[in-house]
């Protein structure tokens, strides 16, 4: 019994364990992995993925799945670029309407939630599955992008709305911050709200919840709609840190947010995991994107190396699940 | 010909089979009987290599064996007829009974024409008249057990197990079975017969063996027993539980069903539920019956709100007309399910007793929209200590629990949406005679606290023991309704039986 519950216990932070022994490998291999100006670099490049994976960690704990991350962030972040810059003309009435930071967000952050909304609707009406409608999201998205953009970046957006991506706050870079409140109000639903306890029930027995009285479609519409809001928050500090709208932002975005989640443990056929593990597998990759830059690894071994990291991580997560 | 000695299979919680011993001869059939959950259907698997960690040894023609999968005890000549119809919906017939023999031409490929004449000559010897083509889905649920059948034919099996293979099939089916049983016998194979209908087995059997509670308690030669003997041996026990008289306060209508209608999900012009009408009182238990794909199940479901877009007719609760498109509407309006498959439908099993005692009720059991861990944990311990739960802690996942806890789980979260009337479909499958006696004192005992009580179930003895009154379905028809002191195990069953086939014999 107390074996078995040390092993609850390893099981339970062998993520943290794999982040720990990656960072003391890392510091002794190269001098300038624990400078604390490296630390915040890692920090703030994974701050975009921790946006979006933790809107994938919802969805996948209902045992769904969301492809169009990418794209979304994509065409959020440059609807605002372009409502921030150009405004909105309607030249038959004479008219400009132009956007504040504020109002420019608002609008990107809306986009993303009627995408998301609208995975969601698709997925519950039609019984699509969420990994063939979020496909067809993740083109179709990628395609307005680039009629948006006309398919070239829309760049010059003005220093406050730059803020966003670089600036500091309190010795602390914004998109930490707004990664971490993110976060904590994640793990706020997740563990002590009834929608974060549907979520969890219904990726552990739909048809039990369904029976029970919970609204399954209502509920898998919210965590799509939550997942697209996500994506489009990574899609605003992705712009807001490069100054400019990229029309082939957020590429393979996807894969890094499903990595992060499958790293931290959450199970793809959902109803086990959690918002704190997704986060860990984010620093993971993080980290050992870092390490591989500073070690000067070549980007083509970069790639191979994370994909066996993953596939590990899946392995080790079998592996326990079969000795519950 | 098979010798199966001192065989004990164990479950988490539960030993399902405590060293049993078992004896088949050649040509001969032996009846396997026994309640549900005496462990009949596990000792089957155990012979056919769906079970492979047990203790004990299997004696086949005299060499031990020990099969890793049912793959290898088809090899050795044993043939199975799942209980449970293990048809592939969208493959044919032919596709179906070769599945994973198929028979290929001299150039690898599937020899399709010969599949099908195969396919052919069995559904002939069967009597089942249809193409060797259809899909089984477009099937009926006792010509799929046929087809079932058929399946086990094909192999030229020496040992044939077959568990329940009456329970979807009747009348001159049932004949057309008998006699092919009767040619198997002369070409020297050895039978299994497990099935509840006691006539059955006097008909067919040549040997006995008894099974109760995971235990074997008698084997023999049929001749030499009766009817009467044969239920003490398998019940072992008077069953306890009596029906309180009907209590004079039984007047309130509390559930009424008119004219409630069901189509079928695929085929449009069948229906599964045909102008069913009857009503529920305050503090009654109304027991229904009937055999598999009688509607039992479907009728539970959509007084539950389930198939609101393929049924019509009228619910009305207290008097009160609804309309009911989901569960949650149900539920509100005082109503609750407890289905069949409780694996599958009553529970999360992954998640721990907390979480689903209070998944019905946890808008309850907020403070300011934050879940309470207090009022979570008082109402789990409210319910282990009411229904007498055995668990060590409400943080156990309810997979580790046996299968008479995890149904008084699904019992308990929905006792706490304080419902007017319950639905039990099945509500004591698989799980042992203790947790049984237990759950019908509990549903008599809900039933004095004013609930108006559903209880669906294919099993006769439940049915007798529990009801006021009982309603008998056969093919989504109401066909009979006795009051406990009119019921008996005869007179249901001959109303259960499909007029199609019963008007064919008379």
């Amino acid at each position: 019994m107390n074996l078995a519950l040390d092993k609850d216990k390893l099981l339970r932070f062998q993520s943290l364990i794999a982040l720990f022994l990656l960072c003391v490998g890392l510091s002794i291999l190269s001098d300038k992995f624990l400078s604390v100006s490296n630390l915040w670099n890692v920090m703030r490049q994974i701050s975009v993925n921790i946006c979006i994976s933790t809107g994938m960690t919802l969805i996948v704990l209902t045992a769904g799945i969301d492809l169009s991350v990418g794209s979304v962030l994509a065409l959020c972040g440059a609807i605002t670029a372009g409502l921030l810059k150009s405004g909105i003309e309607i030249p038959s009435d004479n008219l400009y309407i132009g956007f504040t930071v504020l109002g420019a967000s608002l609008a990107g952050i809306l986009t993303g939630s009627a995408l998301g909304a609208l995975n969601g609707w698709t997925i519950t009406k039609f019984k699509v599955p969420p990994f063939v409608a979020t496909l067809a999201m993740l083109t179709v998205a990628r395609g307005f992008t680039m009629l948006w953009t006309k398919g070239f970046p829309i760049s010059g957006l003005g220093d406050t709305f730059l803020f966003l991506g670089t600036g500091w706050f309190l010795g602390v870079p914004v998109p930490v911050w707004i990664s971490a409140l993110i976060v904590v109000l994640a793990v706020f639903i997740t563990t002590k709200t009834r929608l974060g306890k549907y979520i969890y029930a219904i990726g552990g027995n739909e048809s039990a919840s369904r029976l029970s009285g919970i609204q399954v479609n209502r509920v898998k519409i919210i965590v799509y709609t939550i997942g697209g809001a996500l994506a489009a928050v990574g899609g605003l500090l992705v712009t807001s840190r490069l100054d400019s709208a990229q029309p082939n932002a957020g590429v393979s975005y996807e894969l890094d947010s499903i990595a992060a989640v499958v790293i931290g443990g959450t199970s793809l056929s959902g109803g086990r995991g959690s918002v704190l593990g997704t986060v860990q597998g984010a620093l993971i990759i993080g980290v050992l994107n870092n390490g591989l830059v500073l070690l000067n690894v070549s980007p083509f071994w970069q790639q191979v190396v994370k994909g066996l990291v993953i596939l590990l991580a899946v392995i080790i997560d079998k592996a326990n699940s079969k000795n519950d | 010909m098979l010798t199966a000695e001192n065989i004990t299979k164990r479950f988490p919680g539960v030993v399902a089979l405590d060293n049993v011993n078992l004896t088949l001869d050649a040509g001969k059939v032996t009846a396997l009987i026994g309640e549900n959950g005496a462990g009949k259907s596990t000792l089957m698997k155990i012979l056919s290599g769906v079970y492979v960690d047990y203790e004990g040894q299997i004696f086949w023609k005299d060499n031990l064996v020990k099969f890793n999968n049912p793959k290898e005890a088809q090899q050795h000549g044993i043939a199975i007829i799942h209980q449970e119809l293990n048809l592939i919906p969208y493959l044919t017939i032919t596709e179906n009974i070769f599945l994973g023999r198929e028979m290929l031409s001299q150039y690898g490929t599937l020899d399709k024409n010969k599949m099908r004449r195969k396919t052919q000559e069995l559904l002939d010897r069967l009597k089942l008249k249809v193409a060797p083509e259809t899909r089984v889905v477009n099937l009926k649920v006792g010509q799929q057990q046929i087809v079932e059948i058929a399946k086990a034919l094909l192999t030229e099996a020496e040992l044939i197990i077959m568990d329940e293979p009456t329970s979807a099939i009747t009348g001159s089916e049932v004949e057309v079975l008998f006699g092919i049983i009767e040619e198997l016998k002369v070409e020297n194979k050895a039978i299994v017969y497990v099935s509840h209908k006691l006539d059955e087995l006097f008909r067919i059997a040549d040997h006995f063996v008894v099974l109760r509670d995971g235990k074997s308690v008698d084997s023999g030669k049929m001749q030499d027993i009766d009817q009467d003997q044969l239920i003490t041996k398998m019940v072992g026990r008077k069953i306890e539980v009596m029906r309180k008289k009907l209590s004079q306060g039984a007047t309130e209508v509390l559930l009424q069903i008119e004219n409630l209608t069901l189509q079928h999900a695929l085929r449009k012009n069948e229906r599964i539920l045909k102008d069913i009408n009857f009503e529920v009182r305050r503090g009654e238990i109304v027991g229904i019956f009937g055999l598999m794909g009688a509607g039992r199940t479907e009728l539970l479901e959509t007084i539950f709100g389930l198939h609101a877009a393929r049924s019509q007719g009228t619910i009305r609760v207290e008097g009160k007309a609804l309309s009911i498109s989901k569960p949650a509407q149900a539920i509100a309006a005082g109503l609750a399910l407890v289905p069949e498959d409780r694996k599958k439908d009553g529970l999360v099993l992954g998640m721990d007793v907390k979480t689903n005692i209070c998944l019905t009720t946890l808008a309850e059991l907020e403070i300011m929209g934050i879940s309470s861990e207090n009022k979570e944990l008082a109402l789990t311990e409210k319910y282990i200590g009411e229904l007498k739960i055995k668990t060590p802690s409400g943080k156990q996942q309810a997979k580790n629990l046996s299968g008479g806890n995890q149904q008084k789980i699904v019992l308990a979260k929905w006792l706490a949406t304080k419902p007017k009337l319950l639905l039990l479909d099945e509500p004591t499958r698989g799980i042992d005679i203790h947790a049984k006696s237990e759950i019908y004192k509990l549903i008599i005992q809900l039933a004095d606290n004013g609930l108006g009580i559903i209880v669906v179930s294919s099993e006769l003895p439940e049915i007798l023991a529990v009801s006021d009154r009982v309603l008998v379905m056969a093919e989504g028809e109401l066909t009979a309704e006795f009051t406990s002191a009119e019921a008996t195990e005869d007179l249901i069953l001959k109303a259960a039986i499909p007029h199609s086939i019963y008007e064919k014999q008379l």
